[in-house]
């Protein structure tokens, strides 16, 4: 009903616009066209300068309203670089934006057609184009060599003392694997994938490497302020892992893995407390369209210390394990007392 | 035959060139279905193209309405999506799939349909013979095949909004493996196919629009039209099929590989997969070579949006600053560097797909790079309107509207240009702010300059002014109301094509700001349709052109009859005799390409 309403007074309006302009237009021949066009001319040319002094308070307001709720200070040394490159941008450009704009607009309201004014042949100038030739070209050279120095420092290789995790995207979650105690991830190939005996990331057993595996879905972990090496991957579709808090994104494409390298520089808690809010979580987005559940693709990040994490990885039982429960040490404890009772009964 | 026709038509050396206009000479018996359906005349083609580019914004822009409501108002229910979209809209809610139905075919569209074929076919069309002094274009045959083949694009598209599972809906760039999967998604099913039919048949319109307009634009001037005396809008629609038909095949290429991966089991972009389950056999091909062959069309293709819209802008800035353009070398130059430097880009669009890092330095460079002839188009355009005797016409203020959001839209593409920046903005509503601006609304605001200042030369008639200033001034105002502060949504780093973002901690800041940009997409759709109202009301019913030069302009198609026949000129066609932009020369207010130079005259160009 609501609908049918605002339908109703949508073709209303219409009707009354249609009705008035052709009213304006009769008024108008009948006033004489010259006198009517010159009038609007006027109008218009100082709507134009009202729409640029109106525009730019509003560009104002618009910073006041929303400059706080844009992600504060950058979690990661990368999302540092990140922000710089960012504020020296917004910086020249805003200059450029304004002389350009304000220019604009002045010039469409100071010459607006009158009777007195002819236009000035003016068709070229080549010091003039000359000059907004270089000046450019030299703003934007130091803008591409910042640019490029931050890039390969941020894409350049991990220190060695990274630690490695692997994250998989998949039709709607993610996947991550940690290398154990040797550091090392063993191999997988994609026709092992076996989630239902245990085998989700499709980890070749018979790779050594391969045995103190830990597999998590859902949530990262890792340590504050000690560098890590995300290994990407994906299941199924594009992915992509996008960390807006660390200021990093990279692709998660199926058959080509890639890899991207950070640094946390605060636990969750310093986080909560720093935002001042309680429910503060790092999240892990998919950041390239994969499907209907692309938009609720959300993992957690938990950055927590060293202890901590020791801690949380210790408690995770190594997928070959979990796979594999005759295997496992843990399983093996019984074992032997079943073959105590075996040895009585017999 | 004339004169002129025969210099050009011993330029083209070949006297079949000629020959159809021998035909459109002896007023040949025209029937309803050749003039109006079937027609070679290079005008009614350029208005079916602009006709149906009309019907395609409206579903294009209704689709972005709908998914507005979506993103505005993701707790709210509307009883009335149901009724009209069944089971994609349950319960009066636009379900996840449809959603990206939408998008998927919002963008495609638009970008194609609309701003490709929409804006170059008509103006390419209707502008190339006028302006050049042709009677109609080189192969007027091919000419009628591009509009049907685009029709047929636009069939088949059509006809996928109405399979039973869905458009596709893979994102307008239809990556694979998304798009090449049916176990996927349902839009990645029939309607994904479709797409692929669809797109493959446009690109053959496009090419065979683009190689004609090469060909006219070369061969079939008037006598006395050198290169250099071609109004800027032939420059620059010579330029976009340069950039179409170099770059187009590319996109066939990778649509039809992309095909031949759905249905003969090629593995061209797959490998690796284990989809909902199963595992797929496909080893050894790689999803980024499509992402490759895409934005090789796809980059060119921003610029094949772009360049009609900055030619017409500058040749209507200039006629109603009454003032010749700034630096005419200076802007062909530009748009020179512009068409070059647009192939040597594209993989920007890939910082974060895992590119090699030195790689992504290369195109950084050349990508900043494009910002100087861009910067040197903006430069020209302000002065050229510095110290003229402005009209503000609708059409000159759709033109300063284009350098307006050409300039704040161009900006923030140096922020995109910029890996480094790119790392956190990829992917986010900062590049759907950026790109609606600069690519969008301003050629979109190229192309209503271009109808309003070109509707009388099309149907004899003129548009209501007060519609026409209303029109620009909601959509105006309106649409930086929608872009600028969506800006802001992508620094805070909110993925685009998220339809609720409730489910998240980071990203959930915004429900005011989405609001607010949905109420105003909705008012600006309506002026849109006013537009649409007024376009097709001042057909029959618009203020009737009474001079044959009404905007006192120098190019030649103000020269021909008020409504032109098949053939544009009814005598001779005119001879050229100097640059087309001689405004407020030597104290004369015009004086059209056709006049003498003088012995008195100042020298200049």
């Amino acid at each position: 009903m609501q609908a049918f309403l605002i339908i109703a007074i949508l073709v209303l309006a219409f009707v009354i616009i249609f009705q008035i302009s052709k009213a304006s237009e009769y008024v108008a021949v009948l006033r004489g066209w010259e006198r009517t066009r010159k009038q609007t001319n006027r109008i218009n040319a100082f709507m134009l300068l009202a729409f640029l002094v109106l525009g730019l308070i509003g560009v104002y307001l618009c910073n006041e309203k929303f400059k706080g709720r844009i992600l504060g200070e950058p979690a990661s040394d990368h999302g540092e670089l990140v922000d710089q490159m960012l504020y020296v941008t917004l910086a020249v450009t805003f200059v450029v934006f304004l002389i350009t704009q304000i220019a604009l607009f002045w010039f469409a309201y100071k010459y607006q057609e009158s009777d007195d004014r002819k236009a000035y042949f003016y068709p070229h100038n080549n010091t003039l184009e000359l000059i907004w030739t270089v000046i450019p070209a030299i703003a934007l050279t130091v803008l591409v060599g910042f640019g490029i120095v931050y890039w390969f420092r941020i894409t350049g290789e991990a220190p060695k003392d990274a630690m490695q995790v692997e994250v998989v995207g998949k039709q709607f979650g993610w996947e991550f694997r940690y290398p154990g105690a040797d550091g090392i991830l063993g191999k997988k190939y994609f026709k092992n994938v076996d989630p239902v005996n245990g085998n989700p990331a499709g980890q070749i057993w018979e790779d050594s490497t391969n045995k103190d595996d830990v597999f998590v879905e859902q949530e990262m972990h890792l340590v504050v302020g000690k560098p890590v090496k995300l290994v990407i991957g994906a299941k199924d579709v594009i992915h992509d892992v996008g960390l807006v808090h660390f200021r990093m994104k990279m692709d998660a494409v199926p058959g080509t893995p890639t890899t991207m390298w950070f640094t946390p520089k605060y636990t969750t808690k310093q986080m909560k407390e720093k935002t001042g809010n309680p429910d503060f979580v790092y999240e892990l987005s998919c950041d390239q369209m994969c499907g209907r559940g692309h938009w609720s693709m959300r993992g957690v990040v938990v950055v927590e210390t060293q202890e901590e994490f020791d801690a949380w990885l210790a408690s995770k039982k190594p997928q070959y394990l979990v796979a594999n429960p005759d295997k496992d040490p843990a399983n093996k404890k019984e074992a032997p007392a079943a073959s105590t009772k075996d040895v009585v009964i017999n | 035959m004339n004169e002129a026709v025969k210099t050009s038509a011993a330029v083209s050396e070949g006297a079949h060139v000629a020959h159809p206009h021998e035909q459109a000479h002896e007023h040949h018996h025209e029937t309803f279905v050749s003039k109006y359906i079937f027609s070679m005349d290079h005008k009614t083609i350029g208005k079916q193209f602009l006709i149906t580019g009309i019907v395609w914004a409206i579903i294009g822009g209704l689709f972005s309405v709908l998914f507005r409501l979506q993103l505005g108002y993701p707790e709210e229910s509307f009883p009335i999506l149901e009724t009209f979209f069944g089971e994609w809209a349950k319960g009066g809610q636009i379900q996840p799939e449809f959603y990206y139905g939408l998008v998927t075919i919002h963008g495609t569209v638009l970008v194609f349909f609309v701003l490709t074929a929409g804006l170059s076919g008509t103006f390419a069309n209707l502008l190339i013979p006028l302006q050049v002094g042709a009677r109609d274009m080189a192969s007027p045959f091919l000419n009628m095949l591009s509009y049907w083949f685009f029709f047929l694009a636009g069939v088949v598209m059509l006809s996928s909004i109405f399979v039973h599972t869905g458009p596709a809906s893979g994102g307008w760039t239809m990556y694979p493996p998304l798009s090449a999967l049916r176990q996927a998604g349902d839009g990645q099913k029939l309607g994904a196919d479709l797409w692929l039919i669809s797109m493959s048949l446009f690109i053959i319109s496009s090419l065979l629009g683009g190689l004609n307009y090469i060909a006219t634009i070369l061969n079939m001037r008037t006598k006395g039209m050198s290169m250099t005396r071609l109004p800027l809008p032939i420059w620059a629609m010579f330029f976009t099929a340069v950039l179409g038909v170099l770059s187009f095949p590319v996109l066939l290429s990778g649509a039809i590989l992309l095909l031949f991966d759905r249905n003969l089991g090629t593995s061209f972009y797959l490998s690796d997969i284990v989809v909902n389950g199963e595992i797929l056999p496909n080893e050894g091909g790689s999803a980024i070579l499509y992402q490759h062959l895409f934005w090789f069309l796809g980059h060119p293709e921003v610029y094949i949006i772009l360049l009609p819209a900055m030619g017409m802008v500058s040749e209507i800035l200039s006629v109603n600053s009454r003032k010749p353009i700034f630096g005419y070398m200076a802007m062909l130059g530009s748009l020179f560097a512009i068409c070059i430097l647009a192939f040597l880009v594209w993989a920007h669009h890939m910082f974060v797909t895992g590119l090699n890092p030195f790689l992504g330095s290369v195109f950084v460079l050349l990508t900043l790079l494009i910002a100087v002839p861009s910067a040197i188009k903006v430069f020209n355009w302000i002065t050229t309107i510095w110290r003229g005797n402005i009209r503000f016409t609708p059409a000159t203020l759709f033109a300063i509207g284009f350098v307006s959001l050409f300039i704040s839209g161009g900006l923030t593409g140096i922020f995109l240009g910029n890996s480094t920046i790119d790392i956190h903005l990829h992917d986010t509503m900062f590049v759907v702010a950026h790109f609606h601006i600069v690519m969008g609304v301003a050629s979109f605001f190229g192309m209503f300059a271009g109808v309003y200042h070109w509707f009388p030369k099309m149907f004899g008639r003129y548009l209501n002014n007060t519609m026409a200033y209303m029109h620009f001034w909601v959509t105006m105002i309106g649409s930086y109301l929608i872009f600028w502060p969506m800006h802001y949504q992508g620094l805070a780093g909110v993925p685009r094509r998220y339809l609720d973002k409730r489910g998240w901690v980071s990203f959930n800041d915004f429900a005011d700001l989405d609001k607010m940009i949905t109420v105003v997409s909705i008012v600006v759709f309506a002026a849109q349709l006013l537009f649409v109202f007024n376009f097709f009301y001042s057909i029959f019913k618009g203020r009737k052109v009474r001079t044959a030069n009404p905007w006192g302009a120098n190019t030649l198609e103000w020269t021909t009859p008020i409504r032109p026949g098949h053939g544009n000129w009814e005598g001779d066609i005119p001879e050229v005799h100097r640059w087309p932009y001689d405004y407020g020369k030597d104290g004369r207010e015009f004086i059209p390409q056709t006049e003498p130079v003088g012995a008195q005259e100042t020298k200049s160009h």
